[in-house]
């Protein structure tokens, strides 16, 4: 083979390279270093300028392999990659230096070592790609099936896009209604629309939808295979209740003897039997036999449910179901977990009976909820004439969460305006910033204003029922700095609402864990890219959709849910996804089969073949994480574009003399 | 690497491409200033990482490497790191044996959103090493050959 | 009838094990001795420097040399056979890759001198003697080679055209390399003469994925006769060394010592061992790893027992600043 040829092409992106970079100077060392046949600094690479001139060098000086030092690869390796292959390069033929990112924008005052830095990371590229060798991406046809895991709004909305472009959809609910957190609430901001109203109509479609297979009370228990073909193990766990007969009557609820508090729809205020449908609008409309309180289960007697169901539905001997599916797509819609209020205890929630979690007052007020509608003190009959509502709980604050719950306020006013609406009483409402931000959110903040709410700018400091004079007593006291008069204040009230955030889930890690999606630092899951790739992750044909995301309020949730649809509806109507050429393979000549790498690989990619007693890669499930790669003590396994010769080559560039005039050349590994 | 003569250490750093590659591109966005000490080389997974790559950097002149990936339990790959763990364990005790300070090789967990922490770490290892001084590997085994002093004179 | 080609035989820093390693191909020596001249072999014959000074340049066919470098007359005994030899292979795990007498890089000339001259148990040495490199005596004055302080390969003081590894080389190994330079039919030169596949190719145990949960030192546990022995948590270097002695040590319950060095294409030896033992172990946290690698006592000296002064580090770093120690006395 004759020798390489590679062109260099170092970006000054504007400024924003050039100013801490000498761009020129890098480029003029760069035409020193072994192979590098053209050098150019360019502006802006990414422009068509500069990809025409690669494309240009590339036929006239008959280059081989290209290096752009610019930006970071996540940003524009694609693009780079794609110029390359219009001139009949092959893509993987080229590198990429991240001058920007890890050199310029780090290190802007100093110029000498940014451009040194700079140096080196140009030098690895060259010394790197000269062992890079053309590779041919895998196509794969992609499943048009899709698993929704969530069957919140989010995931209800992403379900109903795909299923109605008539593919179809499997939902996996943990729970043993869809509806999510939506479903608990009464009104929505700022319309004040009925939650349920515009709410049961999407469960319904959902339920009776004939592309949408709802699994309710399962979860997904294993993820294997790749975008275009994944195969799900979910555990469909035994409702006891044959869903083919139950005709949804209700007669089991009405009979059973035992009551349950329930902590999840209506959280903690009311009360549920032990045979139950979570709320009237459930879909599916069958119920589900909680055997943690079910007299039978402890005792073996009762069955009252299986003697008044008239189809004959109860299933006490029922077990779980493992049901496999295969999907092309999956979206996390996995939704929120409302921050727990006891861990701020100077709020006193869970010690004084009428401090209210916002998800409480959701139920009080909610016509179909434990007191129908009526918003009433814990004694469930008093009507409180004072209520105060404080903002930002276990948001904002580096004790709890430091993000901001992006939905606190504005159910805020929603409370306060019910509240008023429904008790007539004086609310107080406690915050550190109004973020009324969304479309028709500042006005109504404006209508909260005209409506006669007490608006306080402050963070509070402690609720207590400790009276300092006769007005305090026997209620409780709100005690806060008033940051816009600059004095203490003590507000005395009967009745305290504290917004509570949004937290990710509890098991958010270990979900994440199984989809191939990371968590941020707040626990959320992390997009692809923060503003241009807000649904997608890390992991292709994964995607996640509204609170699992970040804390969001309806709107923004049905916008990521119908995103993530029209995401993967683009890949069904290709039919085919391409992967990344980068994968593990192994030189069974030489395979010794010491089995050392059998165990490296997460996707049990690797089998091991007794008859020639060699280890083999099978290509489809192997992910390129290049594990067993490094595991392998004979050093025969390829991990294809992180290739031994070729990390090796990196280092030996990367290691190179800067500040020489002349670069030495390359040793051969 | 000697800078406007003063020592100013080279840190090679093997970054996963899915955290603290990500990591580092955030520091970037983010305008986060760190030392120009680090030059980094991405790699898909710590898991990745063969122990020769860091014995070459050393062997090249390197004065420290910094290894960095996805925290436990949030691999991309689900669990490269904790192969990468058992790896630098052992590979600590070896570059023990032969005489390197431990601060010299480090390895730390640094997620897609940790700019701060990744522009952290680099500073922190650099003024370790600062205070250790140059490696200067090579310079372990001067020519002691008399003979081959005088072939190359001849 | 043509001439015989010319073969000489050396040993530097070694234990006498690879001379004895060609006595062991047995009849096959008379094949040796038919096909070649010996011109140098001063284990086994009288043969003086200066003969091979005499000789002209090139004029030995080959030279199968033995033994590390560590001293300057191993250094000038290299110099002069790579001058006189049209071909030198590095033969022997000490020639190709330092081997035992490489373990002394984990120390420095003085650190050696001060234990076995002066401070070992069994020394009695109330002058403190060292050796010197002078030393007057009525007769003359005495000369001694200088002791190096790091031991090299014969690879690092000169180019070297093949290698046979093992410790010593095995008959097979032995007689495939003659046999190859007999018929010309050598590999391009700087290749090693031997497999490319590790001892576990050859290891007829029993292996199943690895799951260390501890490391036994040999005198600790009886180990299955079928089962590989690194399962069973004895260290075998096997996985990570290049095939070639028929996995003799592990077929006899001892775990490979490395002493064919790094498979084909493997940079350093130690570090494909340590990543291969590192992998198999089965723990999670760093914690649990710690646990289990306090099972493995030296683990430096385990993966690189045959080729350290040829692995990328070479040598433990020396302390008390480099340059002091260069010129210091002997």
């Amino acid at each position: 083979m004759s020798e390489p040829r590679v062109g260099v092409y170092v970006c000054h992106c504007g400024h924003n390279i050039a100013s801490a970079v000498d761009v020129e100077h890098v480029a003029e060392w760069a035409y020193k270093l072994p192979f590098v046949t053209i050098a150019r600094d360019n502006k802006f690479m990414c422009a068509s300028t500069g990809q025409e001139q690669i494309e240009q060098d590339v036929k006239e000086h008959d280059l081989t392999h290209v290096v752009v030092a610019s930006c970071s690869p996540h940003m524009h390796e694609k693009t780079f990659r794609n110029a390359c292959a219009r001139c009949g390069m092959n893509p993987y033929l080229f590198e990429m230096a991240n001058i920007r990112e890890h050199a310029s924008w780090v290190h802007p005052n100093d110029r000498d070592g940014a451009t040194n830095k700079a140096k080196a990371l140009v030098s690895a590229a060259v010394h790197r790609v000269i062992h890079h060798q053309p590779l041919e991406p895998m196509q794969v046809n992609i499943r048009p099936e899709t698993l929704v895991v969530g069957g919140g709004i989010a995931g209800i909305q992403a379900a109903l896009e795909i299923a109605d472009a008539g593919h179809h959809v499997y939902m996996v609910e943990r729970e043993p209604s869809i509806g999510g957190h939506m479903a608990m609430f009464d009104k929505t901001f700022p319309t004040l629309d009925c939650s349920a109203c515009i709410l049961t109509p999407k469960m319904f479609d959902v339920g009776s939808h004939p592309h949408i297979t709802l699994l309710t009370y399962s979860e997904v228990e294993q993820v294997d295979g790749y975008v275009g073909n994944f195969s799900v193990r979910v555990r469909k766990k035994a409702r006891r209740v044959d869903e083919d007969l139950c005709t949804g009557c209700g007669s089991c609820w009405e009979k059973c003897p035992i009551k349950v508090l329930d902590t999840v729809f209506e959280a903690g205020l009311g009360y549920r039997k032990a045979i139950y449908r979570p709320f009237p609008q459930a879909v599916p409309k069958y119920p589900v036999i909680d055997t943690e309180n079910c007299t039978y289960y402890k005792t073996g007697k009762c069955r009252m449910c299986e003697k008044v169901c008239q189809t004959n539905a109860i299933r006490f001997d029922a077990e779980d179901e493992i049901l496999n599916i295969e999907v092309g797509n999956i979206v996390l819609a996995t939704g929120y977990k409302l921050f727990d209020c006891r861990r701020i205890p100077q709020y006193g929630y869970g010690r004084l009976e009428n401090v209210f979690t916002s998800l409480e007052f959701e139920r009080l007020t909610n016509a179909a909820g434990p007191t129908d509608g009526k918003v009433v003190l814990r004694d469930g009959e008093t009507v409180p004439e004072t209520v105060a509502i404080i903002h930002c709980v276990g948001s904002r604050d580096k004790h709890y969460n430091s993000h901001c719950s992006a939905i606190c306020c504005m159910s805020s006013l929603k409370f306060a305006h019910l509240v008023k609406e429904k008790t007539g009483a004086k609310v107080y409402n406690f915050y550190i910033d109004m973020r009324p931000i969304s479309k028709g959110y500042e006005e109504f903040y404006h209508r909260l204003l005209h409506e006669g709410t007490t608006f306080i700018r402050g963070k509070v400091s402690e609720i207590t029922d400790a009276a300092h004079s006769p007005e305090e007593e026997g209620k409780l006291v709100v005690i806060c700095e008033d940051t816009l008069v600059g004095k203490q204040r003590r507000v005395p009230v009967d009745m305290v609402l504290l917004a509570a955030g949004l937290e990710p889930r509890a098991d958010s890690s270990e979900v994440g864990h199984l989809f191939g999606v990371s968590c941020g630092d707040t626990g959320f899951f992390i997009e692809r890219h923060p503003k241009l790739d807000p649904v997608a992750t890390m992991t292709e044909g994964v995607f996640i959709a509204g609170a699992c995301q970040g804390a969001k309020d309806i709107p923004d949730s049905v916008a990521q849910g119908a995103a993530a649809a029209a995401r993967i509806l683009s890949t069904i109507s290709k039919g085919q996804v391409i992967l990344e050429p980068i994968r593990a393979s192994i030189d069974e000549s030489r395979c010794s089969g010491c089995r050392i790498c059998n165990n490296m690989c997460p996707y049990n990619a690797i089998d091991f073949v007794e008859d020639l007693a060699v280890s083999r890669v099978n290509p489809a499930l192997c992910k390129g994480c290049g594990t067993c790669v490094a595991a392998c003590p004979s050093q025969i396994i390829t991990g294809a574009h992180f290739t031994f010769d070729q990390l090796m080559a990196e280092i030996d560039g990367i290691m190179v003399d800067v500040t020489a005039d002349d670069p030495f050349a390359v040793e051969a590994v | 690497m000697i800078e406007n003569g003063t020592f100013k250490p080279v840190i090679v750093g093997f970054l996963c491409n899915w955290c603290s590659y990500r990591a580092a591109d955030l520091a970037g966005t983010s305008r986060m200033g760190y030392p120009s000490t680090l030059r980094d080389i991405r790699i898909m997974c710590t898991g990745r990482l063969d122990p020769t790559f860091v014995l070459r950097a050393l062997q090249k002149g390197a004065d420290g490497v910094l290894i960095m990936g996805c925290h436990p339990g949030q691999c991309h790959y689900q669990a490269g790191n904790y192969k990468a763990i058992r790896r630098f364990a052992l590979l600590k005790r070896t570059l023990r044996q032969l005489g390197l300070e431990e601060e010299r090789v480090q390895l730390h967990w640094a997620s897609a959103a940790e700019g701060v922490q990744f522009a952290e770490t680099v500073a922190r290892m650099t003024e370790q090493i600062k205070a250790l001084g140059p490696l200067d590997w090579s310079h372990n085994w001067p020519n002691e050959d008399p003979y081959a002093v005088e072939e190359a004179t001849e | 009838m043509t001439q015989k080609p010319k073969l000489a035989l050396y040993w530097a820093s070694s234990c006498g094990g690879c001379e004895i390693a060609v006595l062991g191909l047995h009849e096959k020596i008379l094949d040796v001795a038919a096909a070649f001249d010996i011109v140098f072999w001063p284990c086994v014959m009288d043969f003086k420097y200066a003969d091979v000074e005499a000789m002209e340049d090139g004029e030995i066919d080959v030279c199968f040399f033995n033994g590390a470098i560590r001293n300057d007359e191993n250094a000038h005994l290299a110099h002069l056979l790579r001058r006189k030899s049209k071909v030198l292979v590095a033969f022997g795990a000490c020639a190709f890759g330092g081997s035992m007498p490489g373990l002394a890089n984990f120390y420095d000339r003085d650190t050696m001198f001060n234990w076995i001259y002066m401070d070992s148990p069994t020394t009695i040495n109330p002058d403190k003697v060292l050796p010197q490199k002078r030393y007057d005596t009525p007769e003359g004055e005495l000369v001694l080679p200088g002791f190096w302080n790091t031991v090299k390969t014969l690879a690092q003081v000169v180019p070297v055209d093949y290698f046979l590894p093992g410790c010593p080389p095995e008959a097979q190994s032995i007689e495939a390399a003659v046999t190859a330079i007999v018929a010309g039919e050598l590999p391009p030169p700087g290749s090693v003469i031997g497999s490319d596949v590790t001892v576990c190719d050859e290891c007829k145990r029993t292996k199943t994925e690895k799951k260390i949960k501890r490391f036994y030192r040999p005198q600790e546990i009886i180990p299955d006769p079928d089962i590989c022995l690194l399962e069973q948590g004895l260290f075998c270097a096997g996985i990570g060394t290049r095939s070639g002695c028929g996995a003799k040590c592990p077929a006899v319950g001892m775990g490979c010592r490395g002493c064919y060095g790094p498979n084909e294409g493997v940079l350093d030896h130690g570090a494909k061992i340590l990543t291969g033992i590192a992998s198999a172990i089965d723990a999670e946290t760093a914690e649990e790893v710690e646990i289990i690698l306090d099972t493995l006592p030296d683990p430096a000296g385990y993966f690189y027992r045959f080729h350290l002064p040829d692995s990328l580090l070479r040598r433990k770093a020396r302390k008390n600043g480099k340059k002091q120690m260069d010129g210091g006395p002997q």
